[in-house]
């Protein structure tokens, strides 16, 4: 099925309005977005229904779009069976992101989520093990952020240092 | 050290003067066995450095030294300079204790190997009895190590350590019961007047104990597995697995401690190497030379000699290209090839060498055929191993490098891609190739 | 946690730190490891150790300039990385690559798998205890990194793909050195297999542990050889295929192969020996019919791709490696997500350890081939 056939299955399906965006020129791949309210019912329905049978999470991911003042969450979606691929996104706040974990239905999801969790902030529910996985367990704030600043040590450890020609001025021939 | 006593005895020097004389006789003779055995044990260093990299396609240590057979000297007395660490948390006294009762368990068990006739510290009658028995102290030193250290990884080691030398002693043991069987007693080298267990067998490779009988051929083949399960080495060297453990039970350690460890570790292979030369491969014996013949003569004991340390050193070659062959076991499959398969067939052996005995006397035609028969099949297996080799390496399209000194005297290697005109392939190539 | 015994005596769960230093070449990843002895309760794997922020360090590169990059996301397969990108924005800019740099990026690519399988299957064996195998398959590597010095300059980070085509082109000597080449190396496996794959002990290692079936490789989303391995016949090259692969025939290997069943870690191994050799045929095929002509497409000095998003994903010795793109018209990339095969392949660790011994441990990360660098990015 093409990526427009898939999205109106799941509007018809899900019985609620689904955006479709495609890229600015038509290149690229084309995204749909539903309601955060809805996403683990339009995976539920993309991983179990037999047309759709998206048995294969390909991908799961967030981007931060403070200008809109929210963060996508994207998943990409592959199926073995029909061989179809599709890009389902939804947008939560960014002040207090809170999403339902997809980890019931794609065991891949526990990983993406505790990245997505990790480096944007987004609490997953239902997440069976959400904690870092790339910053260390005592880090502040989620370096994937548009407006994240690093602390300035970790643990005593400075996180910046002066360069060679501010720290030892003497060294540089002029 | 029976021939020192007798001397001093007969010296008539009174009790006291011939005890202390004597006291002194033994150090200096313990010390000399310990550095001889020291020397060994370095040198198997370099050997098995050099060996591991011709396997690898290298060269191995060749900067100190004549090809590099100073190196053990060179690693003596780096890992001498180092820092002496001993961790905080970690058991002190035991710490420190452990690598000398390793050590103790494997040089001490020196003093009964032969090197030659008459050239043996201390021919005890009981002396492969004696050789096991002390071995098994290296035992309590490893899993002191692990335990002391205070790290759960170097504890692992350790159990795991223990668990196979013990375990895999039983096969040992029976195997060596064969020979005892057949030789009749426990004595290493032996004389005339007291006969032993290299006595008793011959110069000729079918006078040996290895190839006695198909029982004895097999009790070999256990005995030397067993034996290099015992010492630690590959495939049986889960205990020092690197990429597990680091290193086992020696993680903590670093220095001379090490050093302790590590020798012990490779005198452990020629000692092992020496006992199955002993008990299998006929030790000093020359082929053709009578008993009294080689006691008479000193050049025929120095061939002796030289004939046992060339057995004992191809038996460690194959201990090291062993080690450089195989990948190595997982503890369960390690303990239960020996309860489940070597201890039955050690037994199995044990009983067969006793049927033997029984039924067909020594020295008879049927025992010197069925000796000609074992020695002929053992020959006819290395035949077939190495037409084996050759065809692999033609299927492999490779080429046969004698180079073991890798003095680069077959040219330089053959560069893998060389320049080719581009037109020939295109010809060649136009169709599919799979 | 303590459980008491029969006899009364407290019987505790040994928590032990495969730690970030160790000899396992895999890069610097740690495992907590819960065992009662031998066996395992759980093996947690704990990542981020080499989380180097280049995601992050794309928004401020431009797009051209973010190449060199995606290198150091897998140094050991460094042209997939640099493939699945720069497909990624050239599906954007919808560009036509020129023939003769698809079939070139097919070289590389196959090239580079052929020299990842041999990191891959040198390193299986020496956690498992070999170590002469390794030292065999580096020997044999460094035929591939000459010629891939040659081509482009370096060993390991290539910087060899551009967006629009590849930089640099091969001449007729190039050509032979690389005939010459596979002449020399597919003998080799043959070698291989007679010393190594039969291997007894090898095969009691491998065989039967630690078992990932079908299902399970699916919904725990591992790709490339490890999904293979599992019995799935999926390849990105053949089933969503990319470049100039439509004009090769190759065989996909797929589990169970030989001995052992199908998700074990020797299938695992197994299905990496086959696939060396299926690249060198695609090799031979590329030398037979490589096309003349440009090597790269016209692209805008300073590339500004339009708004919208993008992923490409290219079969890489590893799994899946895709790159998603999203642009929101300037010279930077907005943001760039790498979806690796070692990722999920780590995720999927704690799930099958279990049961397994500590050994087993080390046998299944080798196989699964996890390298940190790609799996923290």
């Amino acid at each position: 099925m093409k990526p427009a056939e898939i999205q109106a299955y799941l509007q018809q399906k899900l019985d609620k309005q689904i955006e479709w965006h495609e890229g600015e020129k038509n290149t690229g791949d084309p995204w749909a977005i539903v309601e955060p309210d809805l996403w683990v019912d339009a995976c539920q329905l993309a991983r179990h229904d037999t047309e759709l049978a998206f048995d294969f999470l390909r991908n799961l991911t967030g981007t931060d779009r403070p200008d809109d003042g929210k963060i996508e969450v994207v998943a990409h979606l592959w199926s073995y069976v029909r061989r179809h691929a599709f890009v389902l996104k939804t947008t939560v706040e960014r002040e207090a992101p809170k999403l339902s974990s997809l980890a019931t239905i794609w065991p891949a999801a526990v990983w993406y989520e505790r990245e997505i969790f990790d480096l944007l902030g987004v609490e997953f529910s239902g997440h069976p093990d959400l904690r870092r996985i790339m910053m260390p367990d005592d880090w502040v704030g989620h370096p994937l952020r548009k407006d994240y600043t690093e602390q300035a040590d970790y643990r005593g450890i400075p996180t910046s240092r002066p360069g060679y020609v501010t720290a030892m001025p003497e060294k540089v021939d002029e | 050290m029976e021939f020192i006593y007798n001397y001093l005895s007969g010296l008539e020097l009174g009790p006291w003067a011939t005890s202390i004389l004597f006291a002194m006789a033994v150090l200096v003779v313990a010390a000399a066995v310990f550095l001889v055995a020291l020397t060994i044990a370095g040198f198997l260093v370099v050997v098995e450095r050099r060996v591991a990299g011709r396997v690898q396609s290298r060269i191995g240590p060749n900067r100190v030294g004549p090809f590099g057979v100073l190196q053990w000297l060179a690693d003596g007395l780096k890992l001498f300079m180092k820092e002496d660490l001993v961790p905080a948390q970690a058991d002190g006294p035991m710490f420190r204790l452990a690598p000398y009762l390793v050590m103790v368990g494997v040089f001490a068990a020196f003093a009964s190997v032969p090197f030659g006739m008459l050239l043996i510290a201390s021919d005890l009658n009981v002396g492969i009895l004696y050789i096991l028995a002390i071995t098994s102290v290296a035992t309590v030193g490893i899993l002191m190590s692990g335990w002391a250290s205070n790290n759960k990884w170097s504890l692992l080691g350790g159990i795991r350590s223990t668990a196979q030398i013990v375990s895999y002693e039983v096969p040992a043991a029976l195997s060596i019961l064969s020979v005892v069987m057949l030789a009749g007693s426990l004595q290493m080298s032996g004389t005339a007047s007291s006969p032993g267990i290299i006595s008793s067998q011959g110069g000729w490779p079918w006078d040996w104990y290895a190839f006695y009988n198909p029982f004895t051929l097999v009790a070999f083949a256990i005995y030397f597995t067993s034996a290099v399960a015992e010492g630690n080495r590959t495939p049986f060297d889960l205990p020092e697995a690197e990429s597990e453990l680091v290193a086992g039970f020696n993680t903590e350690y670093s220095g001379m401690r090490f050093a302790g460890f590590f020798l012990a570790e490779f005198a452990n292979v020629y000692l092992m190497s020496a006992i199955a030369t002993t008990l299998f491969f006929g030790g000093w014996q020359i082929p053709a030379v009578s008993l009294a013949a080689q006691a008479a003569s000193f050049w025929l004991r120095l061939v002796g000699l030289a004939i046992f340390v060339a057995k004992a050193a191809v038996l460690c070659f194959v201990v090291v290209w062993i080690r450089w062959t195989f990948p190595r076991l997982r503890v369960d499959q390690l303990m239960s090839l020996c309860y489940r398969y070597l201890v039955p067939i050690a037994f199995a052996c044990l009983a067969g060498n006793a049927v033997y005995l029984l039924v067909i006397p020594a020295g008879s035609t049927v025992d010197n055929v069925i000796h000609w028969i074992t020695t002929g099949s053992f020959g006819l297996l290395v035949l077939v191993f190495l037409w084996r080799v050759r065809f692999h390496i033609k299927r492999s399209g490779d080429r046969l490098d004698f180079d073991l000194l890798a003095r680069g005297e077959k040219g330089s290697f053959d560069p893998a891609i060389q320049a080719r005109p581009y037109g020939k392939f295109r010809r060649r190539h136009g169709k599919e190739s799979a | 946690m303590s459980e008491p015994t029969q006899t009364g005596a407290q019987r505790e769960e040994l928590v032990l730190n495969m730690g970030p230093h160790h000899p396992s070449t895999h890069g610097v990843l740690r495992f907590v490891v819960h065992t009662d002895g031998e066996i395992m309760r759980k093996a947690v794997p704990e990542v981020g150790y080499l989380h180097r922020g280049l995601e992050k360090l794309a928004e401020s590169q431009t797009y051209a300039g973010y190449m060199p990059f995606t290198d150091r996301i897998n140094y050991l397969e460094a042209m997939f990385t640099e493939q699945a990108y720069a497909m990624a924005v050239e599906a954007l800019l919808a560009t036509e690559i020129p023939p003769r740099a698809e079939f070139l990026r097919v070289i590389a690519c196959e090239l580079n798998r052929i020299a990842n399988h041999h990191i891959t299957l040198g390193c299986i064996t020496m956690d498992l205890g070999a170590y002469t195998p390794f030292v065999y398959l580096l020997r044999e590597r460094e035929s591939i990194n000459d010629l891939i010095e040659a081509l482009c300059g370096n060993r390991i980070t290539h910087n060899y793909l551009r967006i629009g085509g590849v930089a640099y082109d091969v001449d007729n000597i190039w050509l032979g050195q690389l005939e010459s080449y596979l002449d020399h190396f597919e003998p080799i496996i043959n070698e291989f297999e007679a010393l190594i794959v039969g291997n007894e002990i090898l095969i009691k290692r491998m065989q039967d542990i630690a078992v990932i079936s079908r299902r399970d490789a699916v919904a725990w989303g591992l790709t490339g050889p490890n999904l293979r391995a599992s019995g799935q016949d999926w390849d990105v090259r053949r089933d969503i295929p990319y470049g100039a692969y439509p004009q090769f025939e190759f065989d996909v290997p797929v589990g169970p192969l030989g001995r052992g069943q199908a998700g074990d870690c020797y299938q695992r191994f197994l299905v990496r020996v086959e696939e060396m050799r299926q690249s060198c045929r695609i090799l031979r095929q590329c030398l037979a019919k490589l096309p003349e002509g440009d090597i790269k497409a016209k692209v805008p000095k300073m590339i500004k791709a339009p708004k919208g998003e993008s992923y490409a994903s290219v079969e890489g010795a590893r799994g899946e490696m895709g790159c998603y793109l999203v642009s929101d018209g300037g010279k930077n990339p907005y943001r760039v997500k790498w979806r690796t095969g070692s990722f999920s392949a780590m995720s999927i660790i704690e799930h099958t350890s279990p049961g397994l011994m500590i050994a087993d441990l080390v046998a299944l990360v080798a196989t699964l081939d996890v390298i940190a660098p790609e799996c923290d990015r």
